[in-house]
């Protein structure tokens, strides 16, 4: 199962824990999947169906500018980390 | 120049490749050392205007009137505009690619509204017949101003007394014990990242090492300064040059501050004389649009020098305190640092990224990471060449240089004790795939010069690493094969670092044709499918792998058209790109010139496709050694010997790399030894030139050694992995490192200038 790593800024609604293992082939899908069992994870990781502004997606070590959509495989990390530019 | 060969995948480019690892004319060579290539300034348009703009004496004011009436009568001025001539912005985030603008922040940015934040900061612009008369008008405008004390100084800025930039401004805690305030802060955000419990480390640490480090406030110092012509169509659709890494952002930048629809906008590019990540945001583009808009004629704007350093995005200026702790053994067991990056007028700063490469280097099981992004009174903080990197390797790897120290141990032997592999795993949580950071190391050890002792009275040798995260990102390229055999490239991407050779190259290589026989073309937004910036040092990867997949549509029409004129199933075609030929049954053969010629007399045109949105750019890591003389009387520091190791993936074109590799290093020494802005109490830069503002020159430095370490990215079709960013990173660190070899004395603010480093070489003869 994916692995979610909660970001410091949400732990607070799922207790505390640091990762999550959680169903889904998409970021989003798992992202609404911890919402169902924690809320008000969604709406401090997102807005307007997407990533909040400033956040991004990282799967497997890569960051991903697809966000939610991202596809995730049954043994995939999932991280959300600050979004990066670069020079 | 020399290449490390990673035997360890055994996919290196020596050898495996035709076209990948030579080093072909540049396409773009010869226009421009003759003065044929067209940069921005070089545009000239019938009935084109100037553009001149009025900027901020004070750092810090409010706008309490704008009376541009005299301006207006002036003969020979046909616009005068203010941001009040520009669409309410909202706080609407505008994804840009790389990165995300607020367009409220943007919009106040290009024309102030209804506050200056910085000197220089933009307050009306005029278009006039001549330039001369534009600054005329300028100087009959009339601005009331209620000034303010500004803040310059980071952690000033964070004080609860500080002068407050935005009144609406509340900081954003993203650490897990975040709490919110409605005082207005200049703190927009807080970054926190764990991992382990780095406090009960600590505690087991044999020795421990925290110091506070700053860095000052420099400039990506591009030569060609930006430059911006408008000219709209009796339609409404408005025609845009100008020099930028990236023609889409830019176009949809304009869009956004002018609600112009997203197609009405067509954005040309110019070459471009440097960027390093400071032409990404628009600044006068909008300002020549709306003046084009007003006054019915083609405008000009092209920024002055001063302006330049006093008005465009700068990188931020830095505090960072750095905790390191080691095991007997010299095994790194727990890091804790913060970091505070001034953004400039407006959020954001590279905080997010310097929090994620500070500790990049290492194994660092138990680890804190806290990151603050704040607002001062100078212009808004924008990329430079691994933004966010260079500072935070300043601080890791001088306290790194002092355990060794410590532990009498050689820093190369620490580096590979403590070095990330494949599956490390960073404090802010994302674990490495296959990357080359131990072979630098190995490279830089391996090296003739670190072979070589070095002798000498006030000399030193100093060691750093550096990492950079790389983008991937939307490339698009198509791809005419032309009746003569030759294959016309049409590419999104700006050439800043010879991409158009990279990417031919890449090209040339999966049709197994002669690079020379692809003529790339850099073309407008209106010519070529969505393409992201030029810059994340994604290029190469990314419309590499674009131009490889139009390579393989090319293939398969080929293939196509054969069949036709042999009458036979495609599937009985192949193409043999060792023989750049098509092959089918019973012998039947077409070379790549011949059916080329053939299909333009005969068949439907052959015309490749390419995208990619690929995400796996693989890290770039980079390890120098550098030797240094110190003049103990002056203070003043002369590099004697210079090498960089760099794994770079696979070196597509090696005299790039190698190019890239020593631009990087250079800047980087910049950044250690003599660049700042100079600021007075009043927040007024006072060195706003190249005669002042001092970057290296090539008295000042001897030949860059780059070593080409090749550890091919699994996540790229060639291998390839960035490499234009990450050789900055580590020169500072390297460079303190080797001043204190050389006279004793730790250096922990940049730049390391003759003052500042005769006043700790006093400082410790007291």
């Amino acid at each position: 199962m994916p692995v979610v790593f909660i970001p410091p800024h949400a732990r607070r609604f799922v207790n505390g824990q640091k990762q999550i293992e959680v169903e889904g082939s998409t970021v989003e899908k798992l992202l609404r999947n911890l919402e169902t069992e924690y809320p008000g994870i969604w709406d401090t990781l997102c807005v307007d169906d997407a990533l909040k502004p400033g956040l991004a997606v990282a799967v497997d070590g890569n960051m991903s500018n697809r966000g939610l959509h991202q596809a995730v495989q049954t043994e995939s990390e999932v991280h959300i980390l600050p979004a990066v530019g670069g020079g | 120049m020399a290449t490390a060969e990673s035997d360890k995948t055994g996919l290196s480019s020596k050898g495996k490749y035709k076209v990948i690892g030579t080093r072909p004319i540049r396409p773009d060579g010869v226009d421009k050392v003759t003065g044929r290539a067209r940069y921005g300034a070089d545009i000239r348009l019938s009935g084109m205007l100037h553009g001149a703009i009025l900027r901020s004496p004070y750092a810090h004011a409010r706008i309490k009137s704008i009376d541009t009436s005299k301006a207006e009568q002036l003969e020979g001025v046909y616009a005068v505009i203010t941001h009040k001539d520009f669409p309410d912005a909202s706080d609407k985030i505008a994804e840009l690619g790389e990165g995300s603008v607020n367009l409220k922040h943007l919009s106040s940015n290009v024309l102030a509204d209804d506050k200056v934040l910085y000197k220089g900061h933009a307050v009306a612009a005029v278009a006039a017949e001549t330039t001369h008369l534009a600054y005329e008008a300028l100087d009959l405008i009339e601005v009331e101003y209620e000034p303010l004390t500004p803040v310059l100084d980071v952690r000033k800025a964070m004080q609860d007394d500080a002068p407050i930039l935005h009144e609406n401004q509340r900081m954003e805690d993203m650490s897990p014990d975040a709490t919110t305030s409605d005082k207005p802060t200049n703190i927009y955000k807080k970054f926190f990242f764990e991992q382990g419990d780095p406090d009960a480390a600590f505690e087991k640490a044999h020795i421990v090492v925290e110091r506070e480090f700053t860095t000052a406030t420099v400039h990506q110092g591009y030569i060609e300064p930006h430059a911006a012509t408008a000219v709209w169509s009796a339609e409404g659709k408005v025609t845009l040059y100008t020099c930028t890494q990236g023609t889409f952002t830019v176009r949809q930048q304009v869009a956004e501050l002018l609600g112009l629809p997203l197609s009405y906008v067509k954005v040309i590019p110019t070459e471009i004389g440097g960027g390093f990540g400071g032409k990404i945001r628009v600044y006068i583009d909008p300002v020549a649009v709306a003046l084009a808009r007003k006054s019915g004629r083609p405008v000009k704007v092209v920024m002055d020098r001063a302006s330049v350093f006093e008005a465009t995005g700068p990188t931020p200026g830095s505090w960072i305190r750095m905790k390191l702790g080691v095991d007997a053994q010299g095994k790194i067991v727990a890091g804790d640092t913060e970091i505070a990056f001034e953004s400039g007028a407006y959020p954001v700063s590279p905080i997010g990224a310097g929090c994620m490469c500070v500790f990049s280097c290492y194994d660092i099981p138990d680890g804190r990471i806290i990151g603050y992004d704040v607002c001062v009174n100078k212009p808004h903080s924008a990329a430079y060449r691994a933004p966010g990197s260079t500072q935070v390797a300043f601080a890791t790897e001088s306290v790194v240089d002092e355990i060794c120290e410590k532990l009498g141990m050689d820093p190369i032997e620490f580096r590979l004790k403590n070095a990330s592999v494949e599956g490390t795993r960073r404090v802010d949580g994302v674990a490495y795939p296959r990357i080359g950071l131990v072979e630098t190391i190995e490279a830089i050890r391996d090296s003739e010069h670190y072979q070589t002792p070095l002798a000498g009275p006030n000399r030193g040798r100093g060691v750093a690493s550096g990492y950079w995260m790389n983008a991937g990102l939307k490339s698009s390229v198509t791809a005419t094969v032309n009746g003569d055999g030759k294959v016309s490239l049409v590419e999104g991407s700006t050439d800043i670092g010879g991409s158009r050779a990279s990417i031919a190259m890449q090209f040339a290589e999966t049709l197994g044709i002669p690079m020379e026989d692809v003529v790339p073309a850099v073309v407008d937004t209106d010519s070529v499918g969505y393409t992201d910036v030029t810059g994340g040092s994604r290029v190469t990867y990314a419309t590499g792998w674009a131009a490889y997949e139009a390579a393989l549509d090319v293939q398969r029409q080929l293939c196509d058209r054969a069949a036709e004129f042999w009458e036979v199933d495609s599937s009985e075609v192949t193409y043999d790109k060792e023989d750049a030929a098509v092959k089918g049954p019973d012998g039947k053969s077409f070379g790549f010139v011949e059916l080329a010629e053939k299909v333009t007399q005969a068949s439907e045109p052959v015309v490749g496709r390419g995208v990619s949105n690929h995400n796996e750019p693989g890290g770039a890591f980079g390890t120098h050694a550098v030797d240094v003389e110190v003049d103990p009387e002056t203070g003043k520091v002369k590099i004697l010997r210079y090498t960089a190791a760099q794994d770079v993936g696979t070196a597509i074109h090696p005299s790039y790399v190698e190019g890239q590799v020593q631009g990087g290093v250079v800047q980087g020494i910049g950044w250690a030894l003599n660049e700042e802005y100079f600021y007075d109490e009043a927040g007024v830069m006072r060195n706003a030139s190249y005669l002042d503002y001092r970057v290296p020159t090539c008295y000042d430095l001897p030949m860059i050694d780059p070593i080409l370490v090749e550890v091919p990215n699994p996540g790229h079709p060639y291998g390839v992995r960035g490499v234009g960013e990450v050789p900055i990173a580590p020169p500072p660190a390297a460079i303190a490192n080797a001043i204190y070899q050389a006279v004793g004395v730790r250096m922990r603010h940049l730049p390391m200038s003759p003052p500042h480093v005769l006043h700790e070489i006093l400082k410790k003869e007291g």
